[in-house]
């Protein structure tokens, strides 16, 4: 009897805390299970963020760092530059990287650091309670978009992987979604080839991953996927938005 | 066609029922006899005989609930 699948190595015991059906745990397991399969999750140092993922320290299997609100890629940068042999990556909500941390992100990629960032778009404030971020679509509601957030009051919202490809120290940059099994799939993919891109040492990888909140959007988690599917794939695009390969 | 084996960690299973979409053979159901620790119904198989093993749930499992085997 062979095992199709079983638990990653490369989480550890703890239950997650994340809602029912929140994907928080889906990327969480395809992260853990891309550095058991590159065979660094010995050498790995995660940096956290600041939101509901905040307490993703507890749950990977290796070296974790906590950062404060939207600085995880600059303790990234002191970590790697200190010691370059380490794997180290950061996991980062749209509220910490699209809004405190845009700074810190545009920055990173352009510098060109060799760290590997995993971002998680909702399009929402999870953890502070559901409150309208850069990423939040227009006439979504929110707690502070009631009537749903408009282009006058807030502009449109923020695309970062289509931001960060502009920028030539960002060498891989991949906007995936885990709604169905094939995209898990094709965004394990994408995850492995940012981590081997950081491997190779040629600069800075991006995965940004269409993720649900389903608690915050007021739906159920099957009801939000499709949700996901028709509101937020039609102005978020799947696909690669840069390659190593083009560089050279 | 592959036989499959279903296992699930029912303590931790938080019941947000994302497993009974992507089973191409129907077979997951919400066990409403039981409540689990969590206070949720837990996911269950309804009939194992016709699991085929593809792995879909547990791929798609937030919390790493279930563990597939194929024979």
């Amino acid at each position: 009897m062979a095992i199709v699948y079983d638990k990653s190595k490369g989480l550890t015991d703890v239950e997650l805390h994340f809602c029912p059906g929140c994907t928080h745990g889906t990327v969480h397991k395809l992260v853990a299970e891309v550095l058991v399969e590159l065979d660094v999750l010995e050498k790995s140092v995660g940096v956290a963020p600041v939101g509901c993922s905040a307490l993703s320290y507890d749950y990977f299997n290796c070296d974790m760092q906590q950062a404060s609100h939207g600085r995880a890629p600059a303790v990234a940068t002191g970590i790697k530059r200190v010691n370059p042999e380490l794997v180290v990556w950061t996991y980062q909500g749209d509220g910490d990287l699209a809004s405190i941390g845009t700074a810190e992100i545009i920055h990173v990629a352009h510098r060109g650091e060799k760290i590997t960032t995993i971002f998680i778009n909702n399009a929402i404030y999870g953890m502070t309670g559901g409150q309208m971020a850069p990423t939040t679509l227009i006439g979504q509601k929110t707690t502070t978009t009631q009537d749903g957030r408009t282009v006058e009051h807030s502009g449109k919202p923020l695309k970062m992987a289509e931001m960060l490809a502009t920028i030539d120290g960002a060498k891989f940059v991949e906007r995936v979604s885990v709604d169905t099994p094939t995209n898990i799939r094709k965004a394990k993919k994408a995850i492995r080839k940012a981590f081997e891109l950081q491997l190779s040492g040629k600069g800075f990888g991006i995965v940004e991953v269409l993720s649900t909140c389903p608690t915050n959007w007021a739906l159920t988690p099957r009801d939000s996927l499709q949700w996901l599917r028709d509101n937020m794939m039609p102005y978020y695009p799947l696909g690669n938005f840069r390659t190593p390969e083009e560089d050279e | 066609m592959a036989k499959g084996k279903v296992t699930f960690n029912t303590d931790i299973c938080k019941g947000c029922e994302l497993c009974i979409d992507v089973c191409p053979v129907n077979i997951i159901v919400m066990d409403e006899t039981m409540i689990n620790v969590k206070g949720f119904h837990p996911a269950t198989v309804n009939d194992m005989e016709k699991c085929i093993g593809c792995g879909n749930c547990a791929i798609t499992c937030p919390d790493s609930v279930i563990k597939v085997e194929r024979f």
